[in-house]
């Protein structure tokens, strides 16, 4: 049961063979035996869980099951869901118990799908590494030394883990496939506009993009056919037909042209995630696609566009926590200045003022034209290189991040590192593009490397076919940690 | 481009966040590090360019003028630091 | 030396949509605190704005009012500063492209017209409010202004002193109410000016340093500000001094501005395009729906009631003040079918000053423009004097009746018959012998005496005209 895809546990809730609230008991079971090595969970409540494990029950009972009722998912604790509390990894929002549900929620909720409990994250989802959570580091399950990659961190902890079959993440600049990469599964960064950002807590409006996290493509697949859907609360929601994006899974690849970008295989690149991406690269070739170079010249500019960018929107995304009509207030203050200063600077953790501080410069008087502004302007340079490298390939292939998990503490203590090992995932931000990450073999240290598969906007169907048949010619996907089969 | 300490103290002034004077060494040492890395952008020649603000070039969808939003304060308030007859307080404002 | 007092005006109208800017919140004013903040208003984390079309459409009226160019691209942007009464830390506003610009508004000072031009109108959110009084020292926050869409205008500073100030911040008042895109309580805070004042040396082609005075929501809070200000500032000025740019309050109970200590730290608000909204799109289709809704705006009015009627500019600025008693008093005209000058003089002055008495609008007039129109006949066609008719009013705002009723009932229906009216004078003359000599000796003068007396000897209700032409012949017998 552990290992079994989406599709099997739904046809055994749907044949009976399991309950809805057996399958959530179990998995609460897990997390409780788990977690206290993994911290991924920061919230569960055990019995609103079973609540609506008893609920979907009932819905396949009057059958009224549709394919994910009474399946069990984990969510970032980025997303408000009514009742539960909801922290975005904060001690800024600690206390705060969300009045409301966010849309991703709410699609999940109407899908007859059980919220699991909320997963650990770096705080307002600032991080590579998950070190920055105010409730602690997630442990990477394949190596509890090493870091499980962030932000979603949490969530890439317990599908790797099995204490949840899936889980929700958000990606702003590599959040949903970098962890994924780094505990060995599946990932996928929606084109933006296509999942509502409405009640995701905001990091950066303009990048920020929810997504699911699960061991194949095929679950991802029918996980991503319950979050995409037009919100009219999301001014930047897209409207757009339905699709089934698991309608093309099966399609051979033959003819697949695959581009390989000359700027990810270049130096900082380690060499044994580079074999490894090769060999899966290879493993394509054999399936019947043929590799074709391109470029993305722009790549190296990504970061410092990123960095700017990004932090720009968190400044003023983040100025709400101010300790009036919510989250933390510090306890003593002067004055009303005093209270914003200390509430602040106590209720946010270190990597969150770094970025307000960035944030805040780029956009103060006399400095907006030479890093706003011009940041932007590279942008739309970075966005133009992939509409040319997709004119020569179906879809863009490289490593997602250039070394396998890193331990924990190893990079806490420098951000500028920290932030150039997100140099392959920023870019597909940045444009808008839909990303994700496949498992794809293991480095020298035994810790798993991903592959990352870039498509062009809307191309979500296209790039799970991709990702399912390598899926079904390899079994990276469905390797499990060792620790992990401790959990029972 | 170089950072001063003063540069720290007003961006910190401006974002509300508290700093002392060992933080604040502390950033200028950590965001000199940041900036350096940013200061690559300023090598592009980016004249005529247009900047991209969002990800799609869509227009703005506009809601029709009505209300729909019931009334919640109780709700909104029940994770209030401190709430009276519907108010937030806060310290004193001057004006 | 001679000064010269400088003004450019922002006036922030809010937008009489129901809803709010960004959320689906209810607009109306005077609910109990924080009962029409919605999540969105009050920024809970996760919550996005949606803009709404109503808002949009209102700006867009306003443009094509004042001949500004609707810009078919504009977009919104953040403005960000830390106050407790804005629950995001930025205000959603549009600063490098509003939705429109330029534009110029006529005013009317005494009898002079002078037209100010417009920078700009844009679209913005309001502020919550802060409660002063004292909850255990501490200020209370309600945010049910919070999101109320607003049109900010901005004027070039070409007006010349508080009078030009006033009638441009007029216009614009009447303005707004004209095209019904918002109410103009000015005590609900729905119509509110920021004057930018500066003095400079007659003749001088610079501006001299300005300061801004915040939220003035009279007209005369606004005339006794800027002209404190400008007094101020030319005796700073004439003792040597500079006058420093900053942010002023008027404080009405003293009559006097003053600096506000709590916004003087530099202000940078870091404006950056809102990543949350799109820019906005306004088609040549939807301008073009809008120009067909626009109703005849003051200033055409105004021209039209001068040309049609043959008011004086003066009248005619004063009927169009506002768009109900412009329709009021074109209302009478065409139930009477004619006579405008004489509805203009009632709907001026007597109407006008009970209205005003009581406190009233044109629309709530007890006494409406067919039954003024009703009354205004019988001046017309002799049976009641102008004087007579004064009594009717009365009455007839006192409730008791139609005119006709109320002239029948009282009998006070003009003496129009000339043997009768010569019975009476001839009794007059007999009565009063020293008069007469008098004024058959050259004193003219006494011919109002006699008037007097006939009048007096009828109750008021002998045809004037007639009494005039009657008397002067028989004094002159």
């Amino acid at each position: 049961m552990l290992n079994s895809s989406l599709k099997e546990l739904a046809a055994m809730l749907a044949g009976k063979q399991i309950s809805s609230v057996e399958l959530a008991g179990e998995f609460l079971r897990r997390i409780k035996a788990l977690n206290p090595v993994y911290n991924a969970f920061v919230t569960l409540a055990e019995e609103e869980t079973l609540k609506q494990a008893q609920a979907a029950d009932e819905m396949i009972a009057a059958g009224r099951g549709q394919p994910l009722t009474g399946v069990p998912v984990a969510h970032k604790d980025i997303f408000c869901a009514n009742g539960w509390r909801t922290t975005a990894g904060s001690r800024m929002l600690g206390n705060f118990v969300a009045p409301y549900d966010a849309h991703v929620i709410e699609r999940f909720r109407q899908a007859g799908t059980v919220n699991l409990g909320k997963t650990n994250m770096d705080e307002f989802a600032m991080g590579s590494s998950n070190e920055n959570s105010h409730f602690g580091p997630v442990k990477n399950p394949w190596d509890v030394r090493a870091v499980p990659g962030g932000s979603s961190g949490g969530s890439a902890c317990a599908v790797a883990a099995r204490m949840a079959p899936a889980a929700t993440g958000t990606d702003t600049g590599g959040s949903i496939r970098q962890p994924a990469a780094l505990t060995g599964i599946s990932g996928i960064k929606p084109t933006y506009g296509l999942v509502s950002r409405y009640g995701m807590v905001a990091f950066a409006s303009s990048l920020d993009q929810g997504g699911p996290m699960a061991k194949s493509a095929e679950d991802l697949s029918l996980l991503l056919n319950v979050m995409v859907g037009f919100d009219p609360r999301d001014s930047t929601s897209l409207q757009r037909e339905a699709e089934d994006y698991g309608r093309d899974l099966e399609r051979p690849l033959a003819g697949l042209r695959i581009g390989l970008p000359r700027e990810y295989f270049a130096a900082g690149l380690s060499t044994d995630v580079e074999r490894a991406v090769q060999a899966a690269i290879g493993e394509y070739r054999r399936l019947g696609a043929q590799t074709v170079e391109v470029t993305l010249p722009n790549t190296r500019l990504s970061i410092p566009v990123y960095y700017v960018l990004a932090p720009a929107e968190a400044s003023s995304n983040l100025s709400r926590y101010d300790g009036v009509r919510y989250g933390y207030r510090a306890p003593e203050y002067r004055d009303l200045a005093d209270m914003y200063q200390k509430s602040r600077a106590q209720g946010f953790g270190p990597e969150v003022k770094r970025r307000i501080m960035i944030g805040t410069y780029v956009l103060s008087h006399g400095y907006y034209d030479a890093y706003y502004l011009q940041a932007q302007k590279l942008r739309r340079l970075i966005a133009r290189d992939f509409s040319e490298a997709f004119k020569h390939c179906d879809v863009i292939m490289g490593p997602t991040s250039p070394t396998t998990a890193f331990n924990l503490g190893e990079k806490s203590s420098d951000p500028v590192q920290m932030y150039l090992s997100d140099i392959y995932t920023i870019a597909v931000n940045l444009a808008g593009l839909p990303g994700m990450s496949i498992p794809a073999g293991v480095g020298d240290d035994g810790r798993p490397v991903g592959l990352q598969i870039i498509g062009n906007y809307f191309s979500e169907a296209k790039m799970l076919n991709v990702a399912h048949r390598y899926q079904q010619a390899t079994d990276w996907h469905a390797r499990m940690p060792e620790g992990a089969k401790a959990g029972g | 481009m170089s950072l001063t300490l003063e540069d720290v103290r007003r961006i910190a002034h401006l974002a509300r966040i508290a700093v002392d004077e060992n933080e604040a060494a502390d950033y200028l040492r950590q965001l000199s590090g940041i900036f350096s890395l940013i200061e690559e952008m300023q090598s592009v020649d980016t004249t005529g360019i247009e900047p991209m603000s969002h990800a799609q070039d869509v227009w703005l969808r506009l809601r029709e003028d009505e209300v729909t939003e019931p009334d919640r304060h109780e709700s909104f308030q029940s994770v209030a630091p401190q709430v009276e007859a519907g108010l937030y307080l806060v310290p004193k404002v001057m004006e | 030396m001679q000064w010269e007092v400088v003004v450019g005006l922002e006036v922030h109208a809010q937008l009489s949509t129901r809803s709010k800017m960004f959320s689906a919140a209810s607009t109306a004013y005077g609910a109990a605190p924080n009962t029409q903040a919605c999540a969105v208003d009050i920024a809970l984390p996760g919550v996005l704005p949606v803009a709404n079309r109503g808002a949009v459409e209102r700006a867009i009226k306003f443009g094509l009012a004042v001949g500004g160019a609707i810009n078919r691209r504009s977009v919104f942007a953040r403005k960000n500063y830390f106050y407790p009464d804005l629950p995001k830390g930025y205000q959603i506003s549009q600063y490098e492209i509003p939705v429109v610009s330029r534009g110029s508004v006529v005013i009317q000072v005494g009898e002079r017209e002078k037209t100010i031009r417009l920078t700009r109108a844009h679209l913005e959110e309001d502020a919550g409010k802060s409660l002063h009084e004292d909850f255990h020292g501490m200020t209370g926050i309600d945010l049910n202004r919070a999101g109320t869409p607003l049109l900010e205008i901005v004027s070039e500073p070409e007006m010349r002193g508080s009078a030009e100030a006033v009638a441009y911040a007029k216009a614009l008042h009447s303005l707004v109410r004209y095209l019904d895109i918002c109410d103009g309580n000015m005590q609900e805070g729905s119509f509110r000016c920021d004057a930018n004042v500066s003095v400079r040396p007659l003749g001088s082609d610079q501006l001299g340093t300005r300061c801004e005075i915040k939220n003035l929501n009279s007209f005369r809070f606004l005339e006794r500000a800027i002209e404190f200000e400008a007094a101020r500032q030319i005796a700073v000025l004439e003792d040597g001094g500079v006058i420093r740019q900053e942010t002023r309050l008027y404080d009405s109970d003293k009559d006097e501005t003053r600096s506000m200590r709590s916004k003087e730290e530099a202000h940078d608000y870091r404006y950056f395009p809102d990543p949350d909204l799109l820019p906005l799109q306004i088609s040549d289709a939807w301008v073009a729906e809008v120009y067909a809704t626009l109703p005849e705006l003051p200033q055409a009015k105004r021209e039209r009631f001068v040309a049609e009627f043959g008011l004086s500019a003066y009248d005619a600025g004063v009927l169009t003040a506002s768009r109900e008693m412009a329709d009021y008093f074109e209302a009478v005209v065409k139930a009477l079918g004619g006579e405008p000058k004489l509805c203009a003089n009632w709907v001026m002055g007597d109407l006008s000053g009970i209205l005003n008495k009581e406190g009233l609008a044109i629309g709530e007039s007890r006494i409406g423009s067919a039954r003024l129109a009703g009354l205004l006949r019988r001046i017309v066609d002799g049976t009641i004097s102008g004087k007579i008719a004064k009594e009717v009013f009365e009455a007839m705002w006192g409730g008791v009746g139609e005119a006709d009723a109320i002239i029948d009932a009282k009998g006070l229906r003009q003496i129009s018959d000339a043997s009768e009216i010569e019975n009476i004078l001839d009794q007059i003359i007999a009565a009063n012998p020293s008069q007469v000599a008098e004024y058959r000796a050259g004193k003219d003068k006494l011919f109002g005496f006699f008037v007097g007396q006939a009048m007096k000897a009828t109750k008021g209700k002998a045809n004037p005209a007639q009494v005039n032409e009657i008397l002067k012949r028989k004094l002159a017998g």
